[in-house]
C-alpha cells in the first residue's frame, strides 16, 4: 500500500475535473485521479454546444438564460445558482475559445451560435441562438481543450485509478476530509491520498438503464463512494431521457439536429411536436419532447412493424449543411443503423441520458452534510453534484456549460481552501472497506454473475423508472432492486488476479449501481408529482404546495448492519422567478 | 421540403426487422497474462451473435458469458473514446465501430492487441509512450501579447484550415499501424503529427516554428515514408499522410 500527500485531489478527468484541475495546479499541489485516461471520458460525447448568452448572431441576454434554466426545470432549480450559470457562462465560453478551441465561426470571425431545446428569447417568445458549438463535436473539443492545457499547466494526471472510498475523520466533533483511497487497476495495489480537500467530478449513473447514451464506464462511482460514508444525495429520482437516442442502441443524436431544422415524425409522416408544444414545436424542453414521443407511440402512431420509435427527419435539409454541422450523427446512423440521413428518416427513441440529481453542493462546490452545514474540504463538480442549476429537467448545452462554471469554482475553491486549512490525520486503518470489498469480491465462491444481475437490474429501471412512472411501478422496482441487492452478495468472479482486473472493477461498478438504483427508485416512489423529467401517471400534475422542495436522501444502518433510506426535503431557492404554469 | 411518404419510411426499420437470425462465429483472440503464464497465445471463442453488433458486443459477450479473465479497454462504444483501437482481421479499428457483418465472419474473425507498444494484459497496452509524443509536440494553443477582451477572430476558412486534424481521438490506430513505428518507437508517429499539425495550422497560433523544429528532429516526421497505414486505420477518417505531407511542406517553405 503506497500513501501520497497532496494539498487538493481530483476525483475524475471530465471536463469538471480537468476544469478544475487547471485552477488548482495554479494555486496549490494536485493530483487528479481517473478511472479513465482522462480523453476517454463522457464529456468528449456531449454534441450540440455549449449555451452563453453572447448575443453574437442575434439579441440575448444572461437573464433570459436564467429563466430559461428555472423553467426547463420546472421550478426545482434553485434560482441563485441559476443566475450564476447563466451570468458566468460568457467569460466561460470566451476562456475556451482564448484556450484553443476551434468554435465555428459567423462570418465576421466571431463564434457562431444555433438553436436548442428550451432556450429562448424574452422568456419563451421563440426560440434563440444561445449554443456555441463546434459541428456536432462540442464536448470532444472541449474535453481536448481542457486536456491540451492540463498538459500545458502540467497537471499530474494517476491514470487508470479508480478510487472507490472518501475518508472523513472527525475533528473536533466535526467530519472533515481526510483524503481517498484508489486501486490502481494496471497494478491491482491500493493507494492511500491524503489531501486537504478533495473535489469529485466523477461523473454521472445512466448504466442503470439498458438503452441508455451513457458510456459504460458511467457508473456513479463518486456518488456511491459518498453515500456509503453517509453523505445525502439529492434529487436523484430526476434523471433525463433525451428524446433522440438511435433506436434500441441509445446512442446520442444532439439536440442541435432540431436545432438545424430536424424534425420528429410519427408513422403518418406528421410533425406531432405541434401538437403538444406550439411554440418551441421540436425545440421544446428534453422531458416534454420525450413524453410526448411515448404519447405516440403508446396511442399506436409508432413507426416499424413494432411501432416502437419514431423518425427523425433531416431528408428537408441540404446535404453540405448535414455535412458542416451534423457530420458525425450522419456517420453514426450510416455506420449503426446503414441508414443515409440525406434521404431516408432515422429511427429515434428516447435514451437515458442525464442525472439531474448527486452530491448536494452549495455554489462553491462545496459538499452538503445536510440541508445547510458544509463538509469541510470536500467539493463536487459536473454530473456527479446537485448544485442544483437542473431541478428537475436540465436543458440541452446546460450541463457543457455546467462542468466548466462549477468546475472551475470547485477548483478554485478547493485550492484556496487548501492553502489555509492543515491536513486532517487520516482515520485508522484508511484502506478497510476498500480492502474488505476487495477481497469479498476476488475470494467469493457465490453463483451470482455480474452480468445477469446487471442484465435484471437494467430491465427493471427501463420498464418501471422511465419515462412514464406510477406508484406500482416504482414500488416493483424498488422490490426486484432490493432482490437483486441480495443477490449481488453472492456474486462471484472468474478474474483472480490483480494485474488489469477488468472483472473485478465491473463487479464493483454495478455495486455501485445497486445501491443508487435504490435511492433513485425510492425517491421516486416519495414524490407523488410530476415535474420535469420525473413524470407520475398517478399523480399528473406539478404540486407546488408539497413538493417544490429539493429529495434529500440518507443512507441509515440500525444496529444489526440493516441499511434503509431516510427520505428528507430541502427548499428550493426562489429569487426571481415564481412558479408559473410550464408551457413550450 | 419533403414530407417522407408512408412506403419509404417503412424500410428504414423493415431492414432491421428482416434481420438474419443469429449467426456462429468463431473470434480467434490474442491472450496474454504476465500472471498465468509468459508465452502469448492464441484462443478461439465460438458464440452466437446478430452479425449487425459490433466486435465490441462480440468481445462482451465472451468476457460476461464465457471467461472473465478477457480484458480489453472500452467506454463510450460509439467510436468517440478512443479507449478500444485493436488489430481486428490484421488492420487496426476501433471495436465498437466495426460491425461483425462487415469484416467476413464466415471465417474466424481475429483480434489483438495494437503492435507497437508493450501488451499488458491480453488487447490492452501500455499507453505511455504513446501519450509522451503527443505531449511533446507542445499539443496547445500558444498565444504572445495581450489577451483580447472578446474572442479572437478566426474567419470560417481558417476555421477550415485545421479542421481535420481537430477530429482526433487520441486512439493511437495510426500510429500503432504504421511501420516506422513498429521498428522504432522513438518516432513521433502520425498522432503527435496530427496533434501538432492541428495547432500549426491554427491562424490563432503563435508556437508554429518551435512545433516545427520539434518535428524537425531525428525523430520527426522526416521519418515517414508514406506507405499510407495511418489514413486507413483513422477511425475519424482523417487524411493523416496528407496533414503529415503538409507539415513537411511547412518545414520546407516555413509558410503556414
Amino acid at each position: 500500500m503506497k500513501i501520497h500527500k497532496y494539498d487538493t485531489v481530483i476525483v475524475g478527468a471530465g471536463g469538471a475535473g480537468m476544469r478544475a484541475a487547471i485552477e488548482s495546479t495554479k494555486r496549490s499541489r494536485t493530483a487528479v485521479l481517473t478511472k479513465l485516461y482522462p480523453t476517454r471520458s463522457h464529456t468528449g460525447a456531449a454534441q450540440g454546444g455549449m449555451a452563453a448568452a453572447l448575443a453574437n448572431v442575434e439579441d440575448d441576454n444572461w437573464e433570459w438564460h436564467t429563466f430559461d434554466t428555472v423553467k426547463g426545470g420546472d421550478y426545482l432549480v434553485d434560482q441563485d445558482a441559476a443566475e450564476i450559470l447563466a451570468k458566468e457562462a460568457i467569460d466561460a465560453v470566451l476562456d475556451l475559445e482564448k484556450m484553443g478551441l476551434p468554435f465555428n465561426r459567423t462570418p465576421d470571425g466571431t463564434i457562431d451560435q444555433r438553436r436548442f431545446g428550451g432556450h429562448s428569447r424574452n422568456h419563451g417568445e421563440a426560440p434563440v441562438r444561445r449554443s456555441c458549438y463546434a459541428a456536432d463535436r462540442t464536448g470532444h473539443m472541449i474535453l481536448q481543450t481542457l486536456y491540451q492545457n492540463c498538459v500545458k499547466e502540467g497537471v499530474e494526471f494517476y491514470n487508470e485509478f479508480y478510487v472507490l472510498d472518501v475518508l472523513l475523520s472527525e475533528v473536533d466533533g466535526v467530519r472533515k476530509t481526510a483524503g481517498v483511497v484508489a486501486y490502481d487497476l494496471a497494478s491491482g495495489e491500493i493507494h492511500i491520498f491524503q489531501a486537504k480537500s478533495v473535489i469529485f467530478a466523477s461523473g454521472g449513473n445512466g448504466k442503470f438503464f439498458k438503452v441508455s447514451s451513457n458510456a459504460h464506464t458511467l457508473t456513479g462511482d463518486g456518488q456511491a463512494a459518498a453515500w456509503r460514508r453517509g453523505l445525502p444525495l439529492e434529487d436523484m429520482e430526476f434523471f433525463q431521457f433525451h428524446p433522440t437516442g438511435i433506436w434500441r442502441m441509445g446512442i446520442l443524436l444532439t439536440e442541435g439536429a432540431r436545432g438545424e431544422g430536424g424534425i420528429l415524425r410519427n408513422k403518418d409522416g406528421e410533425r406531432f411536436m405541434e401538437k403538444y408544444a406550439p411554440v418551441m414545436k421540436d425545440l421544446a424542453s428534453r422531458d416534454v419532447v420525450s413524453r410526448s414521443i411515448y404519447t405516440e407511440i403508446r396511442e399506436g402512431r409508432g413507426c416499424g412493424p413494432e411501432g416502437d420509435h419514431v423518425f427523425l427527419d433531416l431528408t428537408h435539409l441540404p446535404p453540405e449543411q448535414l455535412d458542416a454541422k451534423l457530420p458525425d450523427i450522419t456517420e453514426f446512423a450510416r455506420t449503426y443503423l446503414g441508414i443515409e440521413p440525406y434521404t431516408d428518416p432515422v429511427p429515434i427513441q428516447p435514451t437515458a441520458h442525464y442525472a439531474m440529481g448527486g452530491m448536494p453542493t452549495n455554489v462553491q462546490g462545496e459538499v452538503l452534510l445536510d440541508n445547510t452545514t458544509v463538509v469541510p474540504g470536500l467539493y463536487a463538480a459536473g454530473e456527479v453534484a446537485c448544485v442544483s442549476v437542473h431541478g428537475a429537467n436540465r436543458l440541452g448545452t446546460n450541463s457543457l456549460l455546467d462542468i466548466n462554471v462549477f468546475g472551475r469554482r470547485a477548483g478554485i475553491a478547493a485550492a484556496e481552501y487548501a492553502s489555509t486549512a492543515d491536513f486532517v490525520e487520516l482515520p485508522e486503518e484508511p484502506e478497510s472497506l476498500v480492502v474488505a470489498q476487495i477481497e469479498r469480491l476476488r475470494e467469493s465462491e457465490g453463483t451470482e454473475r455480474v452480468t445477469e444481475i446487471r442484465k435484471a437490474l437494467q430491465e427493471t429501471m427501463d420498464k418501471n423508472v422511465m419515462v412514464f412512472r406510477t406508484e406500482q411501478t416504482l414500488k416493483e422496482a424498488v422490490d426486484e432492486i432490493a432482490s437483486l441487492r441480495k443477490r449481488y452478495k453472492n456474486v462471484s468472479i472468474q478474474d483472480k488476479g490483480k494485474r488489469f482486473n477488468t472483472d473485478l472493477l465491473e463487479a464493483i461498478e454495478l455495486g455501485n449501481l445497486l445501491e443508487l438504483a435504490e435511492v433513485t427508485a425510492t425517491s421516486a416512489l416519495a414524490r407523488k408529482e410530476s415535474r420535469g423529467g420525473h413524470y407520475r401517471e398517478d399523480y399528473p400534475d406539478r404540486d407546488d404546495v408539497n413538493f417544490m422542495r429539493h429529495t434529500m436522501a440518507y443512507r441509515e444502518v440500525d444496529e444489526d448492519g440493516e441499511e434503509s433510506i431516510r427520505l428528507d426535503y430541502k427548499p428550493v431557492v426562489v429569487t426571481r422567478y415564481q412558479p408559473m404554469e410550464r408551457k413550450y | 421540403m419533403s414530407t417522407p411518404t408512408l412506403e419509404k419510411k417503412s424500410d428504414g426499420p423493415a431492414r432491421s426487422e428482416d434481420a438474419t437470425p443469429y449467426i456462429t462465429v468463431t473470434f480467434r483472440l490474442r491472450r496474454f497474462n504476465p500472471e498465468e503464464l509468459e508465452e502469448a497465445y492464441w484462443e478461439d471463442f465460438t458464440i452466437e451473435i446478430d452479425p449487425k453488433e459490433r466486435v465490441l458486443d462480440a468481445l462482451h459477450k465472451i468476457k460476461w458469458e464465457e471467461d472473465g479473465t478477457l480484458t480489453f479497454r472500452r467506454s463510450c462504444a460509439h467510436g468517440i473514446c478512443g479507449s478500444d483501437a485493436m488489430r481486428i482481421n490484421g488492420r487496426n479499428r476501433l471495436a465498437c465501430k466495426t460491425l461483425i457483418k462487415d469484416i467476413n465472419p464466415e471465417k474466424p474473425i481475429t483480434v489483438e492487441a495494437i503492435k507497437g507498444l508493450t501488451v499488458l494484459k491480453d488487447l490492452v497496452v501500455d499507453m505511455e509512450p504513446f501519450f509522451q509524443a503527443y505531449r511533446d509536440v507542445m499539443p496547445f494553443l500558444v498565444t504572445n501579447g495581450n489577451e483580447p477582451t472578446r474572442e479572437r477572430f478566426q474567419s470560417a476558412e481558417d476555421r477550415e484550415r485545421f479542421d481535420d486534424t481537430t477530429k482526433c481521438i487520441l486512439c493511437a490506430a495510426c500510429t500503432s499501424s504504421c511501420p516506422v513505428f513498429w521498428n522504432d518507437g522513438q518516432y513521433f508517429g502520425p498522432a503527435a503529427i496530427v496533434n501538432a499539425h492541428r495547432f500549426i495550422f491554427d491562424s490563432r497560433d503563435e508556437a508554429g516554428e518551435q512545433r516545427l523544429e520539434i518535428l524537425n528532429d531525428r525523430d520527426g516526421v522526416w521519418r515517414c515514408r508514406t506507405t499510407f497505414n495511418c489514413t486507413d486505420a483513422c477511425p475519424r477518417g482523417i487524411e493523416v499522410t496528407k496533414a503529415i505531407q503538409e507539415v513537411k511542406r511547412a518545414l520546407i517553405t516555413r509558410r503556414f
